[in-house]
């Protein structure tokens, strides 16, 4: 009987540390069918976040480093810079890309760094239990935004994907979304087109990848992924925001 | 090479690390520095190298990390306060263990300070910095030609023992120009950076992963446990010191990097009025030269030590001295530097007071 469905080689036989029903485990998936496909394991550098994603150096089988909270971007610089034909990518949530890491995230981008960086947003702080994120939505509760996030106090969520369209050096950013199958597979299109941008050495590129956190949303699976439909998409509209084949955003 | 050329101090440093094989330099602007990152933005594409202004201190020293877990020989500088933002990355390098150089040019604190010169970063160099149990390797040149000297061994040390190397230096030292030759140093025995990340395709089989994080507190245990033991091998091994007048010497002078160089010009003039007087002077400020001192001890009536800091030195020179003779001190601060006839008067007050 022919085999249809395997794990990818390039993602660890080991259980994750992940919660049950989170997409964190769907998103790794797809990055590591792209390394399949595009063959480039062997000379791939990850580098992991602070956050749910923490022991993501265990889990794909190429060579990773561990960032500080906020700072793979400058990490993945240094790498890049001294492996510049390694394909290095970096894996961040929206605490450590948004928030703590502004700063590298942005200058990353507007260097044209030739890297990837997945932005994993589910507009909260997984780890440390369900802190307020700058992605979280308006309204929303947190522990650390306990009446639900009141604009007036506790301001706005940052749009990352259009907020770095508007730079010059990123190749290519899109934002985009695992709640359902169809969406799981465009997800998977725009992984593999920022990872080809970056081997045939076109500058930088972001795939946002919206994704869920029952445990810390208090929603059953099902329950999260309902509410990244209703909720999530109107903030961050899905799209590519910036491609340089395409010219302009589409 | 044996040339001997006139350099300022930040340029030389940097011109010896090219010397010595670095080729990525990661920085951000900050006086009295300034000289150090601009050598290297013209001088690192001559030699097919890199440099890049960091958004950051905070950006530059993760470029750092990143390029040594790549295996590259790396250079980051800054002063003082940049330094101090630093000190995150410089925590994880030391847990991550991974190679690189790093060179304080200090200017007056605290805060913002002034940008004039001081070792009152002593502290942050010597006692860690950032957080965690770790220790640095810190060298402390007193003239240009010890600082090019020094680049090339602080390369050796931190590849040797896969440890981020210090160069604590002041503004003095920066600033000032001087002849310098650009000589090969004593070849070491480097291991390779096998776990370096460059690719499982350089090394089949198996996965290279450069992190600081250990979870279960047994392992995070025995992973201090090694570290400390590398420290100890280093503090037994690295010890550098240079000992002037010491063998008959009544009161020793402690001074290390610039202030040394000012205590020499003291202690020669007092030596022709005829006083008993020498010079300890640290090179290495972690491992601090406690062998030197065993050495002085026994025949030292008294110490006194100088620094242009509020005494941070001195706890290190008591803590070594442990009561055998008096330790006292001498200091100025906040960009404020010690006059040659103000360590000579403190070294005539301290002989006055020791016979």
């Amino acid at each position: 009987m022919a085999k249809v469905f395997e794990r990818p080689k390039s993602l660890v036989d080991m259980q994750t540390h992940y919660c049950p029903g989170c997409t964190h485990g769907i998103i790794h998936r797809l990055i590591a069918e792209v390394m399949d496909e595009l063959n480039f394991a062997d000379r791939a550098i990850g580098v992991a976040p602070v956050g749910c994603a923490v022991l993501g150096y265990l889990y794909f089988t190429c060579d990773m480093q561990e960032a500080a909270h906020g700072r793979a971007p400058a990490v993945a610089t240094g790498i890049k810079r001294v492996v510049p034909d390694g394909v290095v990518f970096t894996y961040q949530g929206d605490g450590d890309l948004a928030s703590i890491g502004c700063a590298e995230i942005v200058h990353a981008a507007a260097r044209g760094e030739n890297i990837t960086t997945i932005f994993v947003n589910n507009g909260i702080y997984g780890m440390t239990g369900g802190q307020m994120a700058p992605t979280t939505l308006p309204g929303d509760k947190t522990s650390t935004s306990p009446y639900g996030r009141d604009t007036k106090k506790q301001g706005f969520p940052i749009r990352v994907s259009e907020m770095l369209s508007t730079l010059d050096g990123p190749a290519y950013v899109a934002r985009v979304s695992v709640h359902t199958v169809p969406h799981i597979i465009r997800a998977r299109r725009a992984i593999k087109k920022a990872f080809q941008y970056q081997i045939a050495g076109q500058g930088f590129t972001l795939v946002e990848v919206l994704s869920t956190c029952p445990t810390n949303w208090g929603l059953t699976p099902l329950e999260a992924l309902d509410k990244l439909a209703k909720d999530m998409l109107p903030y961050y509209p899905l799209g590519e925001y910036k491609d340089i084949e395409a010219g302009a955003k589409q | 090479m044996g040339e001997r050329v006139l350099m300022k101090g930040n340029e030389a440093i940097a011109e010896a690390a090219i010397q010595a094989g670095c080729r990525f330099f990661f920085g951000y602007p900050i006086t009295p520095q300034n000289e150090l990152p601009e050598y290297m933005s013209r001088r690192m594409p001559q030699v097919e190298g890199t440099f890049v202004q960091a958004e950051s201190e905070v950006a530059a020293i993760n470029m750092v990390y990143g390029a040594s877990g790549a295996g590259a020989r790396v250079m980051t500088s800054s002063s003082s306060p940049g330094i101090s933002l630093k000190q995150e990355g410089i925590s994880y390098m030391a847990g991550a263990e991974l190679p690189a150089v790093i060179v304080n040019i200090v200017r007056g604190g605290p805060g913002l300070g002034s940008i004039q010169p001081s070792q009152g970063d002593y502290f942050q160099a010597v006692k860690g910095g950032g957080h965690g149990d770790y220790r640095l390797i810190v060298l402390a040149p007193a003239n240009l030609q010890e600082a090019v000297d020094l680049v090339t061994e602080a390369f050796d040390l931190a590849d040797l023992y896969r440890n981020p190397v210090l160069i604590l230096g002041d503004g003095l030292l920066g600033q000032m120009m001087e002849p310098v030759e650009f000589r090969p140093g004593t070849k070491r025995e480097l291991p390779p950076k096998t776990w370096a990340t460059t690719g499982t395709r350089h090394h089949v089989g198996s996965k290279s992963v450069i992190n600081s994080l250990v979870l279960d507190a047994p392992g995070l245990e025995n992973h201090n446990l090694r570290l400390q033991a590398k420290y100890a091998r280093i503090a037994q091994d690295e010890q550098k010191a240079e000992l002037l007048h010491c063998t008959d010497a009544e009161v020793v002078v402690v001074a290390y990097g610039s202030t040394a160089r000012i205590a020499k010009t003291a202690i020669g003039n007092l030596r022709q009025l005829g006083h008993k007087v020498g010079l300890l002077r640290p090179i290495t400020l972690w491992p601090f030269p406690v062998h030197a001192f065993q050495e002085v001890i026994p025949h030292a009536k008294t110490f006194l030590t100088v620094e242009m800091s509020s005494g941070q030195l001195v706890e290190d020179v008591r803590l070594t001295v442990n009561g055998a003779r008096p330790v006292h001190y001498y200091g100025r601060m906040g960009g404020m530097v010690p006059t040659h006839e103000e360590i000579s008067a403190e070294c005539l007050k301290v002989l006055g007071g020791a016979r």
